[in-house]
């Protein structure tokens, strides 16, 4: 299609790589856990340790990065339109 | 520093301030013979109040009020309600004993409830926010077009959120009945005078500013105990951090007790019961004759010797206890039956994840994990209640960044959660077991008695074996106070945060069902030209009249609607999400498509629930007794089948059929860049 606007393609490619991470972090990580499990971190074997509170601290760093560069997409194209 | 915090910040803070003072003078009075009853009516009366102070000051009568709060919520005030709107009265009770009871595989309710809030930042907050109207069968309808979607929407709404907000009303009940021991059935109309007054008058927005203020309740009642308890285990105040250790102490204990030779007798014997129920059940209707018999001969042996009149009348009662036909013979063994099998097992690990003694086990075990977290993770990112708090952001980017606070707000309470369950498995394997049955900790005879806990020295040696004790998961947090050794102040503290969290579920729940049924079916359905004054009446009744209906379902005590909840998930997963994304990101997209992969995945999904837990339906067609699950998948994860097939649907149905004319024009509406939105 000739109307797609090259804000709509970053955000695309953004989300799209977003979610890979996600994926491969929700499902991919958990799919090895008693494999993981065989490491320790901070006391917490670290299959466990991940599942109970990494997973979470990459969330929250998935969602803060994709608002940050949807601010800056918003920025640099709001003025063009 | 006040300086630097905006007006509704400092409110806030003052409000916390206030109920810290509370909390202290309540310990206080405590300390110098104040009755532990009077100290649970002063929480109850004192948080009550404060929710129905705030609900009044928010009332309104103005109709994006109601609605959307007027879309002027701050995104961090957004994600707080978010939070204590998201997390319910099974995350705050529940969430710790799963854990407790599945250890590892009880992370994918940690993990699938936070992971859904990606999905909501990425693919659905942001495009809901710019469109800009009141409820989530709006956005479908302007997309697709056409009533027919909006209501196959607001059915499917409400079907996901009535058991939930029944539960949640179940929950109140049980709260206040045990803390405050009001009776449960009056506890229920309390509890819904208590929702009432945070909704009835102000709608969204009242709801919203009495959300903020739940979720600093149940944040500060979650995580008081378990830190004093953290500070008297380890020195460390902070349980999130150093749980780890007492992880490590746990798993040395269970290696040394799991295999005792006590404990594998005490697991022998309870096989043996299990085999035992299984013949007489094989035996029907012969053994339960016999079994009349048997007592009825005991009994009679008994009379003529001279022992005490006491056992008689206990034999007695047994015999007058026996099922009353094969029918519920067979249904009470079999409950019996698979206790009796659950206690044989050998335990769980707790750090183990997907346990199992064979490979094909340890992959079913995998496989319900992985499928359990997808299903909640797509069922958060499409229950309707959640996503409704997006519409009330000032703008676009606040939208974005409210998920973030919403999300943080949320995991604060999800890291702890698994604390809790080592603090609590430590503290059973190094107290409770292996201890002489007559020396057990106080906190074990008083939540016996409520029934959440339960012992039987099935081997006789008169000391408790691990496989001897068996806990209701609600217990794990209400008991931790008591654990610890605290003042009844801090257990008036947990429960007051449970009625927060139960309360702040409630009043988001509702107001879906109201709007769905005020906005979505009279307003835009019926009487397009009704004045907003008048749609305000009819939503404000609405309000009332399911809030008394949720309240009188919730007052029969419904045995199951705990497990239905689970389902709610799969439900609204299956029926909204493929339609709101698709309908985002995929300019194909057609309303027929929409409308049977709304369909198809939310039969699917039904049809898989009610026949792996109910079996049959003659009255259906569908006869042979319960369905084989498919991929050994369990009834939680129906909607791994629902979700799928409504994509495939969606996708096939949208190929065959015409693209529509307007979805180009909208989405390039909500999809150009920058804060400008919609809205009426």
């Amino acid at each position: 299609m000739s109307g797609i606007s090259p804000y709509w393609r970053k955000t695309r490619w953004l989300t799209a790589w977003l979610l890979v991470v996600w994926v491969i972090l929700t499902f991919g990580v958990s799919w090895f856990a008693r494999e993981l499990n065989e490491f320790s971190f901070f006391g917490f074997p670290f299959g466990f340790y991940f599942a109970a509170q990494g997973i979470l601290l990459c969330y929250l760093g998935i969602i803060v990065h994709y608002s940050r560069r949807m601010q800056a997409l918003d920025t640099e194209y709001e003025t063009e339109e | 520093m006040l300086s630097s915090l905006t007006r509704l910040q400092r409110y806030y803070l003052y409000y916390t301030g206030v109920f810290a003072l509370f909390v202290l003078l309540l310990a206080l009075l405590e300390r110098n013979g104040m009755p532990p009853r009077w100290v649970g009516y002063a929480f109850l009366v004192f948080t009550v109040t404060m929710y129905a102070t705030i609900g009044v000051f928010s009332r309104t009568t103005d109709v994006s009020e109601y609605y959307v709060a007027g879309r002027r919520i701050p995104a961090f005030f957004n994600g707080m309600a978010t939070g204590a709107d998201w997390m319910s009265a099974a995350s705050f009770m529940g969430l710790a004993g799963t854990l407790y009871l599945q250890g590892f595989q009880g992370l994918a309710y940690v993990i699938g409830w936070t992971g859904g809030f990606v999905l909501v930042a990425l693919l659905l907050a942001p495009y809901l926010r710019r469109f800009g109207q009141y409820t989530i069968p709006d956005f479908l309808c302007a997309r697709y077009g056409g009533n027919t979607i909006r209501l196959i929407a607001v059915f499917a709404a409400i079907l996901a959120s009535f058991v939930y907000v029944v539960a949640q009303i179940y929950g109140v009940g049980v709260i206040t009945s045990r803390f405050v021991s009001l009776q449960f059935e009056v506890g229920v109309f309390v509890g819904l005078a208590g929702i009432l007054v945070c909704s009835f008058l102000g709608g969204m927005r009242a709801v919203t500013w009495t959300q903020v203020a739940q979720y600093l309740i149940l944040i500060v009642a979650y995580i008081t105990p378990v830190a004093i308890l953290s500070y008297n285990v380890t020195g460390v105040p902070v349980p999130q951090m150093v749980y780890g250790q007492v992880l490590e102490q746990v798993t040395k204990l269970e290696h040394q007790l799991f295999d005792a030779p006590s404990e594998l007798e005490v697991r022998e014997l309870y096989r043996e019961r299990a085999d035992l129920y299984a013949q007489k059940i094989m035996q029907l209707p012969h053994s339960l004759t016999q079994e009349r018999e048997r007592l009825s001969i005991q009994i009679n042996e008994l009379k003529s010797s001279d022992v005490q009149m006491r056992e008689i009348v206990a034999l007695e009662r047994q015999r007058r206890e026996l099922p009353q036909d094969p029918e519920q013979a067979r249904e009470r063994w079999e409950k019996e039956m698979f206790l009796a099998v659950d206690r044989s097992k050998p335990p769980i690990h707790h750090a183990e994840p997907f346990p199992g003694s064979s490979v094909e086990e340890r992959d079913a075990q995998r496989i319900n994990f992985l499928a359990l977290i997808f299903c909640l993770t797509i069922g958060t990112a499409a229950l309707p209640h959640v996503l409704m708090r997006y519409y009330t952001t000032p703008t676009v980017a606040q939208a974005r960044q409210s998920v973030f606070w919403s999300l943080l707000f949320i995991t604060i309470l999800y890291v702890t959660a698994p604390a809790y369950a080592v603090f609590a498995k430590f503290e059973v394997l190094s107290n409770l077991a292996g201890i002489p049955i007559a020396k057990l900790p106080g906190w074990v005879a008083a939540w016996t008695k409520v029934g959440l806990v339960s012992i039987e020295d099935i081997n006789g040696d008169g000391i408790l074996q691990f496989a001897e004790l068996a806990l209701n998961p609600d217990v794990i947090v209400l008991a931790t106070p008591e654990i610890a050794g605290m003042p009844y102040v801090v257990s008036g503290l947990v429960a007051a945060g449970a009625l927060a969290a139960a309360l702040s579920t409630a009043d988001g729940l509702l107001l879906t069902i109201t709007s769905a049924l005020s906005h979505d079916v009279y307003y835009r359905v019926f009487r397009p030209q009704s004045s907003t004054q008048f749609r305000l009446v009819i939503a404000k009744s609405l309000l009332l009249v399911v809030a008394v209906f949720a309240a009188t379902v919730a007052a029969q005590k419904p045995g199951t609607i705990l497990s239905m909840v689970a389902w709610a998930f799969s439900i609204a997963g299956s029926a909204f999400f493929p339609a709101l994304v698709l309908g985002i990101f995929w300019v194909r997209a057609t309303r027929a498509g929409a409308i049977a992969g709304m369909l198809v995945g939310l039969l699917l999904t039904l049809y898989y629930i009610l026949r792996l837990e109910f079996g049959g339906y003659s009255w259906l067609g569908f006869d042979g007794g319960r369905l084989d699950p498919w991929f050994h998948l369990q009834s939680t994860s129906a909607g791994v089948f629902g979700i799928a097939a409504g994509f495939a649907t969606n996708i096939a149905v949208s190929l065959l059929t015409r693209p529509s004319p307007q979805a180009a024009a909208f989405l390039e509406r909500i999809r150009r860049p920058g804060n400008q939105v919609e809205g009426p």
